[in-house]
């Protein structure tokens, strides 16, 4: 693999605890108090606990949980929508946590920008109006503003749209506003509170199609909020996991799913399609030997592509080829074996 | 012998009742006892039809105590020792409202009727869109002046115009200050109920004595203390209602207080603020009727002279001319307001 991205953001020790008196409730955390423990005592919730994450510049983190595992608390931070009970958030270095009003805004205006679950755009102003909203905000002129919007909108199929008000849209349409809007602010950190969870199961994959898509080309470090694995597999670089406001395990999505370190984990990835998520890469046996099968295959290709690719037949192999060079090979039977959990 | 004597005596109080005794005019009930003790002489009290031991009832057996006349005396004193103070101080900040009712009564008397009308016809048209509502407008405002009543009732809209313009600049600051600051609505709400729940008649009271009944801006502060509570209550309705979805977008792109609020929180809660302004326009309306009692011109000056005179038909035909200009105003700001909500929202 290629040598790895620098870190854009990295979170150190961040703690969040919501109640009448949180400096106090943190020092029970820090001893050990737990989440139930600490709101019999003092009705405090916890809401992250000792997270560490750190978000390389043009990947995609993806941070899944389910409802209450405060991975919505934990993007706000980010931008600092919520304040932190304790630790910092350092972007490029500058540590957020410490920043002026006027030095927020800042920041929220150039370096970051953001997708909503229920889009919030404002219902008053056109589709163009709304796309141009970030940059109307740092007061770039109107024809300016109006250029560049109008560029994002046709970038996400909106452009014959531009003059319409946002409720005679659907919804997936509604969103693609909302991510031209975050994109037509040239912020290179883009958050995505579960942006897709509100659409239909047909419109979020072309809508995570054309994330992926846009991603090729615009290399955003881009934050993804989801409670849905299949969503979080097929998106992330980097996979991070919640429970109760804490990390259980974050990494590789591959070898989250290959190695699930913790019985919540091995729950989730029970029940999701393994062939569309493992990769070649994660299966294969790395190294070269004299008797290379012929056919070969890439890295990257998907277990469910390759089984299309044998025709199903367990008694092939094939090499397989990094970035066009012979990297090692793969047999149908360790492919087999892999969909299975819990096996070999 | 009054009922309560006895207590007195017997808790030795009688040297200090009697030493502050203060022999005001005698009370209605006084007289009556008088008359009666003259025709029947005095009876004793039964220990069961003993009166209530109001202030009143307790005077006749101890001076020293006051009565209920000399309550109200000291609150009218008290009002009247403040008085200079608060006219100092109220005559100049209020001043620019006699000028702008007196200057716009002037204007709408020196533009041509037939001027006025069509004035009119054009603003109803451009805020409302409906050829329909805007032929009513004019058949009524035909039907006002066939009956000699069109003046009053200009009269009487020129007032509500004025007084709901003021009530906006004035509400509106305060409906936003109120949806920030919950300190501040905490504040403001028991006064809005309570500019809601005095009866019409008792604003006036206080005013009189504050102002000339001949100034105008006599009526004017009393039609806008009543018709100010709406537009500042759905101001901070209308805000707190803002989809908190939408304000967090505002803040996650970087926006700045004031941005937030003329750009988002004000436009989305422009449908219930319309509302407000709907509910100022009408509360205006039955207010100015009432202070035709304190020289307020216009067509509650007619139904006034009615019930004065008991020219029934006068009153009445008044009365209806009110009702038409009440349709006309609430029919025209509804239809302002649904084809903006038709426009901007779902």
């Amino acid at each position: 693999m290629n040598a790895p991205a620098p870190v854009k953001i990295s979170v150190r020790n961040l703690y969040k605890i919501f109640g009448p008196r949180p400096e106090a409730a943190l020092a029970d955390v820090r001893k050990g108090m737990g989440k139930t423990e600490l709101l019999e005592n003092g009705k405090h919730v916890l809401g992250l606990s000792d997270i560490n994450i750190d978000m390389r510049a043009g990947q995609i983190t993806v941070i899944m949980g389910l409802s209450g595992s405060g991975k919505s608390t934990l993007v706000r931070h980010l931008n600092r929508l919520i304040e932190p009970t304790a630790g910092q958030i350092l972007i490029d270095g500058t540590d957020v946590t410490g920043l002026s009003p006027e030095g927020l805004r800042r920041l929220r205006q150039d370096q970051m920008t953001m997708v909503f679950q229920k889009f919030a755009l404002l219902p008053h102003r056109t589709v163009l109006e709304n796309a141009a909203l970030a940059l109307e905000v740092k007061g770039v002129p109107l024809a300016e503003r109006s250029a560049e919007a109008m560029k994002w909108l046709e970038r996400v199929g909106l452009g014959k749209f531009a003059d319409s008000h946002p409720h005679r849209l659907s919804g997936g349409m509604q969103q693609r506003v909302g991510i031209a809007r975050a994109l037509a602010s040239n912020a290179p950190i883009l958050l995505m509170d579960e942006a897709f969870s509100a659409l239909d199961p047909l419109i979020r994959t072309d809508m995570q199609n054309l994330l992926l898509q846009l991603q090729t080309e615009l290399h955003k470090t881009i934050i993804f909020i989801s409670h849905d694995l299949d969503e979080a597999l097929k998106l992330a670089d980097h996979l991070v996991i919640l429970k109760d406001g804490c990390v259980v395990q974050q990494g590789d999505p591959q070898s989250i799913v290959l190695h699930p370190r913790d019985p919540y984990i091995v729950d989730f990835v029970s029940d999701i399609n393994r062939a569309r998520v493992l990769r070649v890469r994660s299966v294969m046996t790395p190294g070269l030997s004299d008797d290379m099968p012929p056919e070969t295959v890439d890295t990257e290709t998907t277990l469910e592509a390759l089984i299309a690719l044998s025709d199903g037949d367990t008694h092939r192999a094939y090499t397989v080829l990094n970035k066009g060079q012979p990297a090692g090979r793969i047999d149908m039977r360790d492919v087999v074996r892999a969909l299975v959990p819990k096996v070999g | 012998m009054a009922a309560y004597t006895q207590l007195f005596d017997t808790l030795g109080l009688r040297a200090w009742c009697d030493a502050g005794s203060t022999g005001g005019p005698m009370t209605m009930a006084q007289l009556m006892a008088k008359a009666k003790a003259q025709s029947g002489g005095a009876e004793e009290v039964a220990f069961w039809s003993r009166p209530f031991p109001s202030l009143d009832v307790l005077n006749e057996s101890c001076n020293a105590i006051w009565r209920t006349r000399d309550l109200t005396a000291a609150v009218e004193s008290l009002f009247m020792s403040m008085k200079d103070g608060l006219k100092l101080v109220l005559d100049p900040l209020t001043q620019p409202l006699s000028w702008a009712l007196t200057g716009t009564l002037k204007g709408f008397a020196f533009l041509p009727w037939w001027l006025t009308m069509l004035l009119i016809l054009l603003v109803v048209q451009r805020v409302t869109r409906s050829r329909g509502l805007t032929a009513f407008v004019g058949a009524a405002m035909l039907v006002l002046a066939l009956i000699n009543h069109f003046d009053a009732a200009i009269q009487t809209f020129a007032i509500i115009l004025v007084c709901t313009v003021i009530s906006v600049l004035l509400g509106l600051p305060i409906g936003i200050l109120m949806s920030k600051n919950d300190r501040a609505q905490k504040v403001v709400l028991p006064v809005l109920d309570l500019l809601q729940t005095l009866p019409s008649f008792v604003y006036l009271i206080p005013l009189i004595f504050l102002f000339s009944v001949t100034e105008p801006k006599l009526y004017g502060i009393a039609i806008i203390l009543y018709a100010i509570v709406p537009i500042i209550r759905l101001t901070d309705l209308g805000i707190r209602l803002v989809d908190p979805d939408v304000t967090e977008a505002a803040d996650a792109f970087g926006m700045t207080r004031w941005q937030k609020l003329v750009k988002v929180e004000l436009p989305l809660a422009m449908p219930n603020i319309m509302a407000g302004l709907n509910q100022t326009i009408m509360m205006s309306l039955a207010m100015v009727v009432i202070a035709s009692l304190v020289s307020a011109p216009g067509l509650g000056v007619l139904v006034l002279r009615g019930i004065n005179n008991l020219e029934l038909g006068v009153g009445l035909v008044a009365g209806l001319g009110i009702v038409l200009l009440a349709i006309i105003l609430d029919r025209v700001t509804k239809t302002a307001l649904s084809r903006m909500n038709a426009g901007d929202q779902q």
